[in-house]
């Protein structure tokens, strides 16, 4: 990797944070460090590696091929990067960073509380599932499909005995696949996306070869496992009881015929959502991005967002994955370092930039083969729950509409609370804004962005401050 | 009471026991918390909102629907809580809201 050479006369070394240490925070990281800069890493998970090479617990034995399959490699180099910075960081595990104020990062581990200045500060949050509602996923045994990755990949778990995968993407297979090659019953993959768009989008996915053909590979191992697929059907209901969750999923096939599926447990996912709480809470400016029909914070090629001093990378800027997490964690690096007056190497910066071209490419291309289904919110029937954290009804939220005339997401929140529950919105937002959109016959960018709010989650009711 | 989860691998490890309202469960080092409960029943919590019993849905520290609470009254994100020897969970619907919490 190309570095920066930090200029000996320049002012004092700055102090730069580092929030996230998935494979964008450890390339981060790892380029600050090269240009002789000591940064503070602050990672809510207890080991680093982030979602795709997250970490099984110390007394695990699985090997890494068994565990990260063609990304073993990867998942390696992004492990021992981190590891060999260790002693040149000042590494904060099992921290949230839960505000954002006055050049200001609040965090807390336990119940110690800090507040750290910074002169630079660079998110890497990365991403979690984005969810479109379906009657019945309150029950227990509905997990997000990265949560049921997280099951397997830390704790040698499936989330059932049957295992229906719903929803549409890649990750879909991939779980979908994991789970069938690691000895689970993977009962069907229920993809909303009709297949002939998966050929519509191939010249966008030719951009990354290998990805296209691992991508293939997968599907195929899928086939060979005997796990029925299904493309292009519509869910109708997570099916079971209040006491025992879930005993079956329905859902329309491509055809219209209404199958149902035994199973008890449902793994959902719609590709991903940002998390950029941090980035609003810094005041960056958000962008609504048309393809994806979600909004992201404003950030430009190198990273750098509409405050000075706070850079964006990974999934939490813009979804594209482990390889452009890398690559956008190595080049907001320097982008920071190049502001801060270090002589930094620009060709290093412009093969970044190509990298990260090809990868949106792909990207795009991915969005075209598993979009997100819109439509669907417009036909969610109105018993079915939209906010699982307090239980409130797409009826609940239509009535809300019909009767105080709102059309924007944050008022809408205020007086039908969707949004406002534990979560904060992270799984209910994406549908909640389609719905009012629909409703409400507005484009959904002028729906607006439901901000975030600090704590960016639930702190322990009581805190200690840490001197 | 069936297990919701179904163990796949890492089956060797240091045996741990812990108490889930009242009963003993047998659960393995590396644990967490959630994980140790669900290959031994089929839920967390009660929804404090709505009839259903819930067990998680993130995995990964976002959701939020995961939480439970010790016999001692302090509250655990059990996907995210390690288990340790000798922990004393309710499972029960806690009187009292959410509020709590934040
Ligand atoms: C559950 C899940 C599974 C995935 N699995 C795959 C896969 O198998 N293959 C694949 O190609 N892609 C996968 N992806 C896509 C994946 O997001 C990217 O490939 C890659 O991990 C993104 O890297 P990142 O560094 O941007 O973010 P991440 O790897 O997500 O790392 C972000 C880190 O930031 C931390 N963080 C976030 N907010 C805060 C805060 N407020 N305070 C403190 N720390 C914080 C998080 O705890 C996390 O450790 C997955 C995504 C998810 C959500
Ligand atoms: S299951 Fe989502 S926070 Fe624990």
């Amino acid at each position: 990797m190309g570095g920066a050479d930090v200029d000996s006369a320049g002012p004092a070394t700055p102090r730069v944070v580092v929030v996230g240490a998935g494979p964008a925070g450890v390339r981060c990281a790892e380029t600050l460090v090269k240009a002789g800069i000591r940064p503070v890493v602050v990672d809510e998970g207890r080991r680093s590696g982030g979602q795709i090479y997250r970490r099984q617990p110390e007394n695990f034995t699985r090997p890494y091929a068994a565990l990260y399959g063609s990304e073993a490699a990867k998942a390696e180099s992004i492990h021992r990067t981190f590891d060999s910075l260790l002693e040149h960081i000042d590494y904060m595990p099992e921290t949230l960073i839960w505000n954002i104020a006055d050049n200001h990062v609040y965090t807390v581990c336990g119940n110690r509380q800090r507040a750290l200045a910074y002169d630079a500060l660079i998110l890497c949050t990365g991403a979690t599932d984005r969810l479109m509602p379906v009657k019945g996923w309150q029950l227990a045994g509905t997990f997000s499909l990265g949560g049921a990755q997280v099951a397997l990949k830390s704790q040698a778990c499936a989330v059932g005995s049957r295992v229906v995968f719903m929803g549409t993407g890649a990750l879909l297979y991939l779980v979908a696949a994991q789970y069938a090659a690691a000895g689970a019953t993977v009962a069907a993959v229920l993809d909303t996306s009709a297949l002939w768009r998966r050929v519509a989008a191939l010249p966008k996915l030719l951009a990354q070869p290998r990805a296209l053909w691992k991508g293939m590979l997968l599907t195929a191992s899928l086939y060979r496992a005997r796990v029925p697929v299904y493309f292009g059907i519509r869910p109708v209901a997570i099916e079971g009881s209040d006491d025992s969750g879930v005993a079956a999923v329905s859902f329309r096939d491509s055809m219209g015929k209404t199958r149902t599926l035994a199973c008890d447990a449902v793994a959902m996912g719609y590709h991903l959502r940002p998390e950029n709480q941090l980035a609003d809470l810094a005041r960056c400016e958000f962008r609504f991005d048309q393809p994806t029909r979600q909004w992201l914070p404003l950030a430009d090629r190198d990273g750098r967002s509409s405050i000075d001093d706070v850079y964006l990378a990974g999934d939490g800027a813009r979804i594209l994955g482990a390889d452009g997490a890398e690559a956008s964690g190595e080049l907001a690096a320097l982008a920071a370092l190049e502001d801060s007056g270090a002589r930094v190497d620009s060709s290093r910066m412009d093969s970044l930039r190509r990298k990260l071209v090809k990868l949106q490419r792909f990207a795009r291309g991915l969005n075209q083969a598993f979009p997100w289904p819109a439509a669907f919110a417009a036909e969610l029937v109105d018993d079915t729950i939209v906010c699982r954290c307090e239980a409130i009804r797409v009826g609940e939220l239509r009535a809300t509409l019909s009767v105080t005339g709102s059309r924007e997401v944050n008022r809408t929140k205020a007086f039908s609370r969707v949004g406002m529950g534990r979560c904060q919105g992270r799984y209910c937002g994406n549908a909640a804004a389609e719905i009012i959109a629909s409703d409400g016959g507005v484009a959904i960018e002028e729906a607006g962005r439901l901000r975030a709010q600090a704590p960016v989650k639930p702190l322990p009711v009581a805190l200690e401050k840490d001197s | 009471m069936a297990g919701r989860f179904q163990r796949l691998g890492e089956a060797g490890r240091r045996s741990v026991s812990i108490w889930v309202d009242g009963e003993p469960v047998h659960a393995l080092e590396g644990d967490t918390l959630m994980v140790a409960m669900l290959n031994h029943g089929d839920h967390l919590r009660r929804s404090e909102f709505d009839p259903s019993a819930r067990a998680g849905f993130c995995l990964m520290g976002a959701c939020q629907d995961c939480w439970v609470r010790t016999e001692e009254g302090a509250r655990l994100r059990a996907c995210s809580t390690p288990v340790q020897e000798n922990m004393k969970i309710l499972t029960s619907r806690l009187e009292g809201t959410w509020a709590e919490l934040t």
